[in-house]
């Protein structure tokens, strides 16, 4: 398929732009462009088709099944795409006096309100963009909170388990801390007896996912929470398996200090092929001050946005947060109520349905109840037939599914990781196991079939040790010379009365 | 071509999946078979920076595939003395010849007794029966 | 729950094959002690129409009617109805970030257009698949000269955006930086002034044009910062580059900004979009994602992730960034814009919007409002003294059903009887005398 720069032609245009019947001054001749960009000249039809088109080279929720595990691919419910766009909302500007955003300012409170009762805890911030920045957020506040207590130098450590998302790590180097890894257990749980030597009075906390990235809720976490505040430390949860656990257990009654929400993950806001989404974060009463600026405030009926905050920790984003995400996480919690609870059962359902009919065909390195997700290993297709769960993960494309998430977490080898969610049907589950099924046969009796998927995609397997080694990350124009367009023309220069 | 699965006999291993060749004061470092097998085809090779002194059981570089990153672990100490810039500019060539052409960096030894601590091809294929 | 198809049927087929008796039964591992035990008090659950209603309710308290010179960082610029059409599109909408490539070729073609469009539009050589918005990934950028420079000093100019400078601060304790900041001087940046505080900094973040709607001797600045060592940092407004020239071609080792502008409606300040574009030098260090092309099986074209192991999915701790989730969708919205508009349409854009600030300058002047650095050529945007504090300004132009701009007083010493006037191509000449009578009275 062609690109927007390659259908490019010179003297097309796709928008009209209005123009006042005034003079332009002029830009100092120092500071004015003089090449033109080469954006691509196109009319607006075909600019339309263009992006259709590169839309059904696309799969999405829409289009199907996506058990990616700890990525909670649930249906993004329509409404929500309606109700963003009021102009209520969208044409509101974040620099309006607080009276003038008495609406939005009143969902954030709102929103702040229900993620305090789903988490346990006493205050939220909205401002987090992303899971990671709302990590990151977190052991920032880690920092303050220690820091006016006069621990901060004291405390650099931070615990985080082998079966942690790679974001983890990265956030703990990203805040200045050191990291100190813990083992998981044979039942998937955080090895207490290799934990205990690793926590003391130079540890600041622990991150953590419960349920952890293995899909099992760590039946030790009270002892864990013990050990780390018996010795001064916080505790960080992970929010991105949320969905296994809303009205169930609450992160603030496990013992967590901070803890961040996946407003894309268990809220449902759209992963438009990698992003928005929103990482709020909710706290216990004594990092409150610390919280990043500005705060929502309520003075009886009328919101306020609260800048006075001396022991604020900054800004880790601008203006309160991704506002758009919270009007469809806030519709998404108003159309379930009190029943965020059967979410929560029916994405555990799923996943355990799941687990019980794949058991036999792969292996499963942890043989117990799930949450609401689980890892196979395809180690043993390795082992006989040379078949890797990439390989699966390719041959399912073909039978119409997104592949589950492979080769994480790390600690499983040849991992599938899979979380069907709670909107997924009952046929559509057994659809999966039966192509699982005939994959696990096909390793087997035509393995060269698996090694050569997808067949039935709009691309067969792409080969990315290319892409690394010669890398190409824009059109190159300087190649193409008959694309050009305007790049060596004059545009018309508009000089009014 | 990824080679076939092989463990020379006169080299000196690493827990932590490298090679060491003495020759004289000075040895020849790499990594072994497995290392290549489990990384995949290999797309950047980091070299340590002219004049670096390498320390045993240190990370003195990394090498990447498209998927995986690993550090270089050292199994003597001493004193950079030349890196294998054909791996540099081709490090599939690790892939293909891990203990020949594939060979990473070459250093003079600072503590040649260090030797002793290293495992010999029998002692290393009983690392990887636990993989 | 209309989004939920387990029917009791499903239920009792299910639990059969897990071999368990109950739904409850799934969350035996679960410790009693942190068990949930009642209702979640949150509230009521609402059909849709009942949704619909409420949040049309909350909508309407928010005053968006008035006609509105507000900007500082955030404008409103038309957006055209094909990036909702094509934002609508579920295969793109509901798509997950493009680890299989093989099922996300629509996104990950349109991140390498978005990426080609950045580059040509910055000078640079590459772009990543976006940021958070136009304050987190000035930190980004730190990030990345912080290491590429080995030094510990970042230095940005006062006339860069207020919450930019704000988060870089936040950012910066925990990467191991120390922030200093060059004073204005009338209005832009002085470059003699900039080199001496640059000399052992890793990078200088300037604006351009800068938070008052100056434009900066951006050359100068970048020519400063390149001779003591550090790396230069524009920080600019894709909308004014059609007209002002692309940081590449004038020394900058770094493009960012605040995207919102091309494609994407204000929305209370998110979500939007941060871009960042480097050299080729720094290709390595960037954070985020980056979509590179190459062949599948068949020899046939095709884009996938590339240069991944720089991410925190394989690298971890040693990661260039934690960013995992971006900003795709509206980065999408804003390549959609950009193509709409071409080269032709940028350039006139820019020019309407010159040619409507220089318009509305002349009538505040003649209102006796007089701008506040009248030495400096503006783009968009303008600071002029309201004759009163901005805040009062702001009220008695509203009880006109006009929004006059951004009283400066909040962030700038010496200013607060300063507002910051923008002037979009959404703005007509009629509406410009409105702002002028009811800033006059």
């Amino acid at each position: 398929m062609k690109l927007l720069y390659e259908k490019s032609q010179a003297g097309r245009r796709g928008l009209a732009v209005p123009k006042p019947d005034l003079p332009v001054p002029d830009v100092p001749a120092e500071l004015a462009r003089k090449q033109p960009p080469r954006l691509p000249e196109l009319a607006e039809p075909e600019v339309l088709r263009h992006f259709t088109e590169l839309s059904t080279r696309n799969f999405g929720i829409d289009t199907g099944f996506y058990p990616l595990g700890s990525c909670t691919m649930k249906y993004n419910p329509r409404v929500n795409e309606r109700v963003v766009a009021l102009p209520g909302f969208a044409r509101l500007h974040p620099l309006v006096e607080d009276e003038a955003a008495q609406g939005a300012l009143e969902l954030e409170w709102e929103l702040q309100e229900i993620l305090r009762e789903v988490t346990g805890l006493d205050a939220v911030s909205l401002q987090p963009a992303a899971g990671s920045q709302g990590e990151l957020t977190g052991l920032m506040l880690f920092h303050a909170y220690f820091a006016d207590r006069g621990e901060g130098e004291q405390r650099r450590r931070v615990v985080i388990p082998d079966t942690a998302h790679g974001t983890n790590p990265a956030s703990v180097t990203m805040a200045g801390y050191e990291l100190t890894g813990v083992k998981t257990d044979e039942r998937g749980n955080i090895d207490v007896d290799d934990l205990r030597g690793k926590v003391d009075e130079r540890t600041a906390g622990l991150m953590l996912t419960n349920p952890s990235t293995l899909g099992l809720f760590d039946e030790n976490i009270e002892e864990i929470r013990d050990i780390f505040h018996g010795a001064g430390a916080l505790m960080y949860y992970d929010g991105a398996n949320l969905n296994a656990v809303c009205g169930i257990s609450r992160p603030g009654d496990m013992g967590f200090d901070v803890v961040h929400i996946n407003l894309h993950k268990t809220f449902s806001q759209p992963h438009g092929g990698g992003g928005p989404g929103g990482g709020p974060i909710a706290v216990r009463e004594p990092l409150e001050p610390f919280l990043p600026v500005p705060v929502v405030a309520r003075d009886g009926d009328a919101y306020r946005l609260d800048y006075e905050r001396p022991k604020s920790i900054g800004k880790v984003r601008a203006f309160s947060g991704p506002f758009g995400v919270f009007v469809r996480s806030y519709a998404f919690m108003r159309a379930y109520g009190p029943a965020l609870r059967e979410m929560s059962e029916a994405a555990v359902l799923n996943a355990n349905y799941l687990r019980a009919r794949l058991k036999d065909a792969y292996e499963l390195p942890f043989d117990r109840l799930c949450m609401h997700e689980f890892v196979l290993s395809a180690r043993h297709l390795k082992r006989e037939h040379g078949i890797t769960a990439l390989d699966v993960a390719k041959r399912l494309m073909d039978y119409g599914f997104h592949p589950p998430t492979v080769y994480f977490p790390l600690i499983v080898p040849e991992a599938l990781m899979i979380e069907p969610t709670e909107t997924e049907a009952k046929e559509t589950l057994d659809a999966f196991v039966d192509a699982m099924l005939a994959i696990a046969r096909e390793a087997a009796d035509d393995p060269e079939l698996l090694k050569e998927a997808p067949h039935h995609r709009p691309v067969r397997r792409l080969d990315e040790v290319r892409a690394v080694k010669q890398p190409v990350v824009r059109y190159r124009f300087e190649e193409h010379p008959a694309a050009q367009g305007s790049g060596e023309r004059q545009l018309e220069v508009q000089r009014g009365a | 071509m990824a080679a076939n699965e092989s463990y020379p006999d006169d080299l000196l291993y690493h827990p932590e999946h490298d090679w060491a060749r003495i020759d004289g004061d000075e040895a020849v470092l790499g990594i072994t078979w497995y290392a290549q097998d489990a990384l995949g085809e290999l797309v950047h090779f980091e070299p340590p920076s002219d004049g670096a002194t390498v320390t045993k059981d240190a990370s003195y570089g990394e090498v990447e595939s498209v998927k995986a990153v690993s550090d270089l672990i050292s199994p003597l100490s001493g004193e950079l003395v030349e890196v294998n810039q054909a791996v540099v500019d081709a490090p599939e060539l690790v892939n293909d010849d891990p203990y020949g052409e594939g060979w990473l960096i070459r250093i003079r030894l600072t503590n040649p007794s260090e030797r002793d601590q290293l495992l010999d091809v029998g002692a290393y294929r009983k690392v990887l029966e636990q993989q | 729950m209309s989004y939920l198809s387990l029917t009791a049927a499903d239920r009792e087929a299910m639990l059969a094959a897990v071999g368990v008796d109950s739904v409850e039964e799934l969350f035996r591992d679960i410790p009693a002690a942190v068990r949930f035990g009642r209702p979640l008090d949150v509230p009521p659950a609402l059909a849709e129409a009942e949704l619909t209603r409420r949040l049309e309710e909350l909508a309407a308290k928010n005053v968006v009617d008035e006609v509105s010179f507000l900007g500082a960082g955030i404008y409103d610029h038309y957006v055209p109805a094909v990036v909702d059409a094509v934002l609508q599109r579920g295969e793109l909408l509901t798509a997950y970030t493009p680890y299989q490539p093989e099922m996300s070729q629509g996104v990950l073609q349109a991140i390498f257009e978005y990426q080609t469009a950045i580059c040509e539009l910055t000078g640079m050589d590459v772009s990543n698949a976006s940021g958070y918005d136009g304050a987190t990934v000035a930190a980004d950028a730190c990030y990345v000269a912080k290491h590429a420079t080995g030094r510990a000093k970042i230095v940005v100019t006062e006339a860069t955006n207020p919450q930019v400078r704000q988060v870089v601060k936040t950012y910066a304790p925990g990467f191991g930086l120390e922030v200093v900041e060059v004073p204005h001087d009338a209005g832009a940046t002085d470059p003699d002034r900039l080199r001496e505080a640059a000399s052992d900094a890793a990078a200088v973040i300037f604006q351009q044009p800068n938070f008052f709607g100056c434009l900066e001797p951006a050359p100068d600045l970048a020519a400063a910062a390149n001779d003591a060592g550090a790396l230069p940092i524009a920080h600019v407004d894709l909308v004014s580059l059609g007209i002002l020239e692309a940081p590449g071609t004038y020394g900058c080792a770094l493009a960012i900004g605040e995207g919102q502008a091309a494609g994407n409606a204000m929305s209370y300040g998110g979500p939007h979009y941060g871009f960042l574009a480097a050299r080729s030098d720094y290709i390595r260090r960037l954070p985020g994602r980056i979509v590179g092309e190459t062949v599948d099986a068949a020899g046939e074209r095709g884009y996938v992730l590339t240069l991944q192991t720089r991410e925190q999915h394989i690298r971890r701790e040693k990661a260039t960034s934690n960013i995992t989730t971006n900003q795709t969708l509206l980065a999408l919205a804003g390549l959609v814009h950009l193509s709409l508009l071409g080269p032709q349409g940028l350039r006139e854009l820019g020019e309407t919007c010159l040619a409507l600030a220089d318009y509305a300058k002349r009538r505040l002047q003649e209102a006796g409002l007089e701008p506040v650095f009248p030495e400096r050529a503006t783009f968009k945007e303008f600071a002029v003294r309201a004759g009163r504090s901005g805040r009062d300004a702001v009220t008695a132009a509203r009880k006109r059903g006009v929004y006059p701009g951004y009283p400066l007083g909040r962030d700038y010493a010496g200013l607060d009887d300063a507002l910051l006037v923008a002037v979009t191509e959404q703005r007509t000449v009629d509406e410009i005398d409105r702002l002028a009578e009811a800033l006059a009275s």
